[in-house]
């Protein structure tokens, strides 16, 4: 079953310099475990493929069921050198929950996660 | 050793301005909502101070947050009246002169003598730069690790990010208005903490809470509903919203609210939200007071519209600042045009080619010449996937140059294509685009022993 992340979780992001952040929260505490398994390093590095120029950090805080990434090389230079309309990475956020997800049928429905709309 | 009336007792911060350009009715409606004992509202981002040192270069009055004055004329009733303390730091780089200003503005308001003001100094060190350089600091360039002497003859400002303990000296001398320069955002919420409750400048969890609090309410609304992704749809009366207030007790633990009446909502996915945002490594908030570990947050519902945040641990700080320096780097101009159904993406992304070929006719040269469909690809780029017919699409060009001229060139190529490029255009009636100087910021560290804060009362 595909499973879009935007229907279970919810994120904010913002930046520092050339880094945009995204936080990454589950939308019910017991899908915390299971997006910590699925948002992997190398899984969000490809989803952002082309979009960034530079690497990616990941760092878990399950006390706030969220992931924490850093995308670097995210916006054309950041700040005031910035030439894109999302200079301040405001919307990275939604950018992520745009991935989509395949898991399961079994898998999806003990967690009762909604399928991708 | 401190009574169960201390342990039980509730300092409320409020926070009123989370950036300078945030709604101009906050801070009143902060100290007229329902109790609070403290108005914290922050005016500086990155960029903010270097603006406010080219007001200062044509008028040596000028070069602090003018918002702030508008400000506490209307805070001023609370502020004398019910003794509201209020701390910004809206002083910019030239937090004397804002004092003097605020002091003006109470006196026409017939409030002479009722004001102590004050006024933390000591962040500014552009006048030191060159000393600095000298004595073998050499501010390197945080991310790139290049040394400031690449840009030093184009430094505007430079200013070091100080911590909560001269905002707590100036509690201590009675003020019931504290205005600094670059303070962090944080200590403005956690000094008024520290002095009320009598926190050591070792009681790493205490601090870090009181940073931590600070970070909740620093972006204003951005905790309590506004910008809030998670149920956005049912969030009430965003029209008429509430600004978060801390209610913190003398153990470090808080709980995030806001007045009764208020639109918006506080509960944890609001306030999860605003944990994350603008966050680095979680386990090592870098503060100059204290290091906050975001990992040690817990948030519980405690009612509607209440969070309770408890459990949070910090360490030691260390033995830098951040230092925050801007200069000037170039000139850009950004360019749009909107092209009408049918087939508005296939025009705009003609016109891109016909822009871009006589830019290159020309022999300009750019370092950055970036194009946007905006209604197709802007925010998300190739993440969009986007097929469908658009019912129009923005054109958006920018350029990046060292040569002004250039950059002047471009702005002079967006008008013409709307008779001389593809059909179905139009929204240009704004004009020709704005060439804008740009001043980059580039974050350093310096050791803490060098920087030394002052704090004068004035009243």
């Amino acid at each position: 079953m595909k499973v879009q992340l935007v229907d279970i979780a919810h994120a904010r992001s913002g930046d520092k310099g050339d880094t945009a952040n995204v936080g990454v929260i589950a939308l019910k505490p017991e899908w915390y475990p299971f997006l910590a398994e699925q948002l992997t390093l190398d899984r969000v590095a490809k989803h952002f493929d082309g979009v960034i120029t530079g690497g990616v950090e990941r760092f878990e805080l399950p006390n706030l069921n969220a992931l924490n990434f850093l995308l670097h090389g995210a916006l054309d230079g950041g700040g005031t050198l910035s030439l894109k309309t999302d200079a301040q990475g405001k919307v990275f956020s939604t950018a992520m929950l745009r991935m989509v997800l395949d898991v399961p049928d079994d898998r999806a429905t003990s967690l009762g996660l909604p399928p991708a709309r | 050793m401190t009574s169960s009336a201390d342990t039980n007792r509730i300092v409320r911060v409020a926070g009123g301005q989370g950036f300078w350009g945030d709604w101009l009715d906050a801070p009143r409606r902060q100290v007229e909502g329902g109790p609070v004992d403290y108005l914290m509202l922050d005016y500086l981002a990155e960029v903010t101070m270097s603006i406010l040192q080219k007001q200062k270069e044509r008028d040596p009055q000028m070069g602090y947050a003018r918002d702030f004055l508008g400000a506490m004329e209307s805070v001023l009733p609370a502020v004398v009246d019910r003794g509201v303390k209020v701390i910004a730091n809206a002083g910019g780089v030239n937090p004397v002169a804002c004092a003097r200003a605020v002091l003006d503005v109470a006196a026409k308001a017939g409030a002479q003598g009722k004001l102590k003001i004050g006024v933390v100094t000591g962040d500014d060190l552009l006048p030191r730069i060159d000393e600095l350089l000298d004595a073998g600091h050499s501010l390197t360039h945080m991310e790139t690790g290049e040394p400031l002497s690449t840009v030093r003859d184009r430094v505007l400002s430079a200013n070091a990010y100080i911590g909560s303990t001269p905002i707590v000296e100036a509690l201590a001398r009675g003020a019931n208005v504290v205005v600094t320069g670059r303070s962090t955002d944080t200590a403005l919420t956690m000094a008024p903490l520290r002095h009320e409750f009598g926190w050591g400048a070792e009681d790493w969890d205490k601090l870090a809470a009181g940073i931590i609090a600070g970070h909740i309410i620093e972006c204003g609304a951005q905790c309590s509903g506004g910008n809030c992704l998670y149920d956005w749809r049912n969030i009430p009366d965003l029209a008429n919203i509430g600004y978060p207030i801390v209610e913190a007790r003398a153990d470090g633990t808080f709980t995030i609210v806001k007045h009764p009446n208020t639109g918006g909502r506080i509960n944890v996915p609001s306030v999860t939200e605003q944990c994350v945002y603008e966050m680095g490594d979680p386990n090592s908030y870098i503060t100059p007071d204290v290091v906050a570990d975001f990992t040690t947050i817990h948030l519980t519902d405690d009612g509607p519209d209440r969070v309770r945040v408890h459990g949070i641990k910090g360490r030691p700080a260390t033995d830098k600042l951040k230092v925050s320096i801007a200069y000037r780097s170039g000139y850009k101009a950004v360019g749009t045009l909107v092209y009408a159904w049918p087939d508005a993406l296939e025009k705009a992304q003609l016109a891109d080619r016909v822009l871009r070929e006589r830019l290159d006719n020309m022999g300009l040269k750019f370092d950055q010449l970036l194009t946007e469909f905006v209604g197709v690809s802007a925010t998300h780029g190739p993440l969009t996937k986007f097929t469908g017919e658009a019912p129009e699409v923005q054109l958006r060009v920018g350029v990046r140059s060292n040569d002004r001229k250039d950059v002047e060139r471009f702005t002079r190529e967006i008008a013409p294509l709307v008779l001389n490029g593809p059909p179905s255009v139009t929204g240009f009636a704004g004009g020709r685009p704005k060439v804008e100087e740009i001043v980059a910021y580039w974050p350093a560290l310096v050791d803490k022993t060098v920087v030394k804060t002052n704090v004068e009362v004035l009243s």
